[in-house]
């Protein structure tokens, strides 16, 4: 049988030469998805080899929106870099902002107002919230569910709407910065969230009715891309990717960043099939768990929101004294939870106000590189199912 | 355990294996030498104190002022049930290594943590660091004609690529790019 050496940019499109046995020969057809399709969130690139429905290969392509952020990085002061950071996962912009915020915080020294931190958790949490209720919405899509997309669209509009009552900004929002937050709160602001809350959390409910617990989905996503807990944890896959395959860890809860020790909260993780209503046919790591997690973090991000909101204190909203800063000649890597994961920065000063070094580790870089390995010997259909559940963003994944 | 603490049985494990231990840093990390890296990954990841399972950064650096080019490894133990003696363990080690900027050769660790395999094609992109015994050492986020390494501090921005024009006069004038 013919097999053709993948590499990226050579022409991957040709025909490959059958086997020379009889009349049942199969033959191996490449087929290219991406980079513009409905399925790949953003422009990702997957070379499929396939034999009839059966997926040989699945080669990720990335690179379509590399922007070579780091680069960017090592030309702009770290408060002028803190827009470039939203654009990197433009879905979870505060999450972003946070983490770069806090790595130049610990390499600099400078202690963030307590007020400031209980922002930042809320806008967090609420990001982290619009992030997943984007998931949620385009998983539904992939598999074929269009209303639940419409649904998660509602809510989030009026998560959206808080975020602009802050700071301006719907999608891009820099709001999140180094010392603190750019702005203190809008009046009224925490009773409209929690209005929003009380709104919002039984909506989660007919989320899951909706769509989670509805047949076809659970046939479409329950025992597809299994990845075990040790290939999760070798592949470095982390956030819902990696609760999903049943290990328990959130950076939130292990290694607590900003003030989430102060905030009692559960770690949704995967279930095998039977247990709590879980679907029988689901096991634990397939795509149903990774779907299912994000939904579970929803409710866990409200709660931790509507403690943050019963403990917040008053006092200044950024330190004094935060742009030029020296940066010392040290390094740092700092890496929080992201809605998809860790996300890692690595800042090295050189004494100047100028980062010598800016690096980022992108949760989608690290959960997308194991797709050949799950997608080996799965059905072509299965292949959207499994991108979708990993749940990337290519501007991240790019930088 | 301390950051201390993994220098001491490291450096008691691999003597001059390991060149030098930065300890008063914002982020603790220790140099090794670039020949006894495999065996030393190998001892970190499989030794039952140390258990670091998780490879979470690969940072490619350029220390063009000491002509070498240097790849950072950001380690991670996380405790997954069952899979041996490492519930305990949290913690969180970075290693260094520095090749000469002429041959910059270090060997491959994607045998050892897989995730290492999307990091190094990535620190060859961006730095060119040659991953020696890589299984797919291509550019990733680049495309595969492109030329030069455009993290490098001495790298000249292109003027055009595939009659695209990639560079402004002005960034060409101006002191950093």
């Amino acid at each position: 049988m013919g097999t053709t050496v993948l590499q990226s940019g050579s022409d991957v499109l040709t025909d490959v030469e059958g086997s020379e046995q009889g009349d049942l020969r199969t033959e191996e057809m490449l087929v290219n998805m991406g980079p513009q399709h409905p399925a790949t969130h953003g422009v990702l690139r997957v070379v499929l080899r396939t034999d009839g429905e059966m997926v040989l290969e699945s080669v990720p392509h990335i690179g379509y929106l590399h922007r070579c952020a780091e680069k960017i990085g090592e030309n702009l002061q770290p408060f002028q870099y803190i827009p470039y950071t939203d654009r990197m996962d433009y879905l979870a912009g505060m999450n972003n902002n946070q983490a770069f915020s806090i790595a130049i915080e610990k390499l600099v020294g400078i202690e963030v107002p307590l007020r400031a931190q209980f922002i930042r958790v809320i806008f967090a949490e609420l990001n982290r919230i619009a992030s997943h209720l984007v998931a949620f919405g385009t998983y539904g899509l992939d598999m074929g569910a269009f209303t639940p997309f419409l649904y998660a669209f509602r809510e989030r509009e009026m998560i959206l709407d808080l975020f602009e009552s802050t700071c301006g900004a719907r999608l891009t929002y820099s709001y999140i910065t180094i010392g603190g937050v750019h702005d203190d709160l809008p009046d009224r602001f925490l009773e409209v969230l929690d209005e929003f809350l009380d709104y919002f959390e039984p909506k989660i409910d007919e989320y899951n009715q909706l769509l989670s617990f509805n047949h076809i989905f659970v046939k479409r996503t329950a025992n597809v891309g299994v990845i075990s807990a040790d290939d999760a944890v070798r592949w470095a896959l982390t956030g819902p990717v990696l609760r999903a395959s049943g290990v328990n860890w959130d950076l939130r809860k292990s290694t607590p960043y900003e003030i989430y020790d102060r905030f009692d909260f559960d770690i949704p993780i995967g279930l095998p099939g039977g247990r709590e209503g879980v679907p029988r046919s689901v096991v634990v790591g397939d795509s149903w768990n990774r779907h299912i997690v994000k939904v579970w973090e929803m409710r866990q991000s409200c709660r931790i929101i509507r403690q943050a909101m019963a403990q917040i204190t008053d006092g200044p909203h950024i330190a004094a004294k935060v742009k030029n800063v020296k940066l010392p000649d040290d390094e740092v890597y700092v890496e929080i939870e992201n809605p998809r994961g860790q996300l890692g920065f690595y800042v090295r000063g050189d004494g100047s106000s100028i980062p010598a070094r800016v690096k980022v580790r992108g949760p989608s870089f690290c959960n997308i590189s194991v797709l050949n390995h799950v997608g080996k010997g799965c059905l072509l259909a299965d292949i959207p199912a499994i991108v979708g559940s990993i749940d990337i963003v290519m501007g991240e994944c790019d930088r | 355990m301390a950051p201390e603490e993994i220098c001491i049985i490291l450096t008691g494990e691999f003597g001059d294996g390991v060149v030098d231990t930065v300890l008063d840093a914002c982020r603790p990390y220790a140099v090794v030498r670039v020949d006894g890296w495999s065996d030393i990954a190998r001892f970190l990841r499989d030794d039952g104190r140390m258990r670091f399972n998780m490879l979470q950064c690969v940072t490619a650096l350029d220390l063009l002022e000491d002509n070498k080019l240097a790849a950072v490894y950001d380690l991670f133990s996380v405790p997954v049930v069952g899979v041996g003696p490492c519930a305990t363990l949290r913690q969180h080690f970075a290693i260094r290594v520095e090749v000469d900027r002429d041959a910059p050769h270090i060997p491959s660790v994607s045998g050892i943590w897989p995730a290492a395999e999307w990091h190094e094609r990535e620190a060859y992109d961006m730095m060119g660091i040659v991953f020696d015994d890589h299984p797919n050492l291509t550019r990733i986020l680049c495309p595969d004609d492109w030329e030069g390494y455009p993290l490098r501090k001495d790298y000249e921005f292109p003027l055009e690529y595939h009659g695209i024009p990639a560079t402004t006069e002005h960034q060409l004038n101006s002191p950093r790019h």
